[in-house]
C-alpha cells in the first residue's frame, strides 16, 4: 500500500471516530491504534486480577458473613473483568498466553495500586471506597471509547462495579461509627490508602505522554489532573460524613474556584512501585505466575478428556 | 504427545427473563461446551441476567467482511418502499 493510501485511509479513520461511529476488530485500524489498544486493554485486564489478591487476603476473616459474602462476590466480579477485558484486548490478535507471558515477565505492567498490602480489615473497606472509586471515574468515560469490544466490556464493568464501591464505604463507615479501636483502625486505612490512590489517576498532565493521541480515539475523555481533582472532590465530602480525616494538611475548599486545593503528591514513590520496587511487586507476581503454574495440569487435563471425549464420539458415529 | 492444545474460544449468548432473543454477551476459552455452558454460566450470569445460553465456538461464526459492507448492503439502500413513510395515506384513515 502506498503511503498515500495509508495516508487517506487514516485520515477516514479518524473521521469515523470523530462521528462517534465504533471501530470494530475487523476494521482497517492505524497499527499505533491496535497497539496502543492492546497495551492498554491488557493492562487493565491484569490490574483486574491481580487487584483480587489484596482483597483475597482478607476473605477467611472478613468479621461477619455479611462481610464475607460481600467481599467473595466483589472479588469474582474482578475475575470476571479480567476475562471481559482479555477477551476484549484478543479481537486485536493477541493471545492470552501471550498476554500472561507479557505481565509474568514485567514486560505489561497492571495499575501500581495494587502492590499495597492489606494489612487490617479495614483496609478492605478503604479499597473498595477509594480505589474502586477512583477505578469508576476512570472507567466511565471509557463506556464511550471508540474501539466496540472496550467499549462493551466497559458498560458491563460499570454496572456491576457500583456494589463495590458502596460495599467499601459501608465498612469504614460502620468503623467509624465503632469503637475507639475501630475508628482508629479505618483512619489509619485511610491515611495509608489515600495517595496511593490519587496516584491511580495517572502522573501529572505535564508528565503524562500519551494524552492527545488517546484524546482523539476517545480512549481518554478529561486528563489526569482532572480526573483526579473530580476525585477529591466528591471524596472529601465523603470522608466528612463519616468523620475521618483525609491525611493531607494543605487540603482545603477554594471558594473561588470551586475545588479543594491539596497537597504535594510524591511522585518518586509512584514510580519506584511502579518500577518494581512497591511493597508487594514480588508477592503479587509470585502469586500469578504461581497460580499459573500450578494450574497447567488442570488445563492440560481438561483439554485431554474434551479430546478423548469428541474421539470417543467420532468412533461411535463410524 | 503431540502438540499442546489450548483452550479454544467461545462465544457467549445469553436470553434474559424479559429478553426476546439471545444477545452476544462475550467470550471465553474452555476446554468443551459442557464447561463453555457453565462457565458462561458463571462469569455472565452472576446477577441473575439470563434463562438460556449458548455457546458456540468462534470458528464456527461466518461474520460478514467490512469492507464488503458497501456491496453487501446495496440493495436495500434504495428501496423505500419497505417503509411505511412512503406510503401517502389521509389523516382520516384510522387504524393503520
Amino acid at each position: 500500500m502506498s503511503e498515500e493510501q495509508i495516508k487517506n485511509l487514516e485520515a477516514q479513520f479518524e473521521a469515523r471516530i470523530a462521528r462517534d461511529e465504533k471501530i470494530e476488530p475487523k476494521d482497517w485500524m492505524p497499527e499505533k491504534y491496535r497497539k496502543t489498544h492492546i497495551r492498554q486493554m491488557s493492562q487493565h485486564a491484569h490490574s483486574e486480577v491481580v487487584g483480587m489478591l489484596p482483597e483475597g487476603n482478607w476473605i477467611s476473616r472478613a468479621p461477619s458473613l455479611r462481610r464475607k459474602v460481600a467481599l467473595l462476590a466483589k472479588i469474582q466480579d474482578e475475575a470476571g473483568h479480567g476475562l471481559y477485558l482479555y477477551s476484549a484486548c484478543e479481537t486485536l490478535g493477541v493471545t492470552r498466553d501471550e498476554l500472561y507471558e507479557q505481565l509474568h515477565t514485567g514486560k505489561a505492567k497492571y495499575s501500581s495500586i495494587f502492590n499495597y498490602p492489606t494489612i487490617t480489615w479495614a483496609d478492605i473497606g478503604a479499597i473498595g471506597w477509594l480505589v474502586d472509586g477512583a477505578a469508576i471515574i476512570n472507567q466511565v468515560p471509557l463506556c464511550n471509547t471508540s474501539f466496540g469490544p472496550y467499549a462493551r466490556a466497559m458498560v458491563r464493568v460499570c454496572k456491576e462495579e457500583s456494589f463495590h464501591q458502596r460495599q467499601g464505604y459501608e465498612i469504614m463507615m460502620k468503623l467509624a461509627n465503632g469503637t475507639p479501636e475501630q475508628k482508629e483502625m479505618a483512619q489509619d486505612a485511610l491515611n495509608r490508602w489515600w495517595w496511593p490512590s490519587l496516584m491511580m489517576l495517572g502522573p501529572t498532565d505535564a508528565e503524562s505522554v500519551h494524552t492527545e493521541q488517546s484524546m482523539k480515539w476517545k480512549l481518554k475523555r478529561k486528563s489526569n489532573d482532572e480526573l483526579r481533582q473530580q476525585f477529591i472532590d466528591q471524596t472529601v465530602p465523603q470522608a466528612d460524613l463519616i468523620g475521618l480525616t483525609i491525611p493531607d494538611p494543605d487540603l482545603k475548599w477554594n471558594e473561588e474556584t470551586g475545588h479543594y486545593d491539596f497537597g504535594e503528591i510524591d511522585w518518586d514513590e509512584f514510580w519506584q512501585v511502579v518500577k518494581g520496587h512497591g511493597p508487594c511487586n514480588k508477592e503479587r507476581m509470585k502469586a500469578r505466575v504461581g497460580a499459573w503454574e500450578r494450574g497447567e495440569w488442570v488445563r492440560d487435563a481438561a483439554m485431554a478428556y474434551a479430546t478423548k471425549c469428541s474421539e470417543q464420539k467420532e468412533k461411535q458415529a463410524v | 504427545m503431540g502438540t499442546k492444545k489450548n483452550w479454544p474460544l467461545w462465544e457467549v449468548f445469553v436470553r434474559s427473563k424479559n429478553g426476546l432473543e439471545h444477545r452476544h454477551f462475550g467470550s471465553l476459552h474452555a476446554a468443551d461446551a459442557e464447561m463453555a455452558l457453565e462457565n458462561a454460566r458463571d462469569v455472565y450470569t452472576r446477577r441473575n441476567e439470563g434463562v438460556s445460553i449458548w455457546v458456540v465456538e468462534s470458528k464456527n461464526i461466518t461474520a460478514s467482511n467490512p469492507e464488503n459492507y458497501g456491496e453487501l448492503f446495496e440493495p436495500a439502500q434504495d428501496k423505500v418502499y419497505r417503509h411505511p413513510t412512503f406510503y401517502d395515506l389521509p389523516d382520516e384513515v384510522k387504524h393503520m
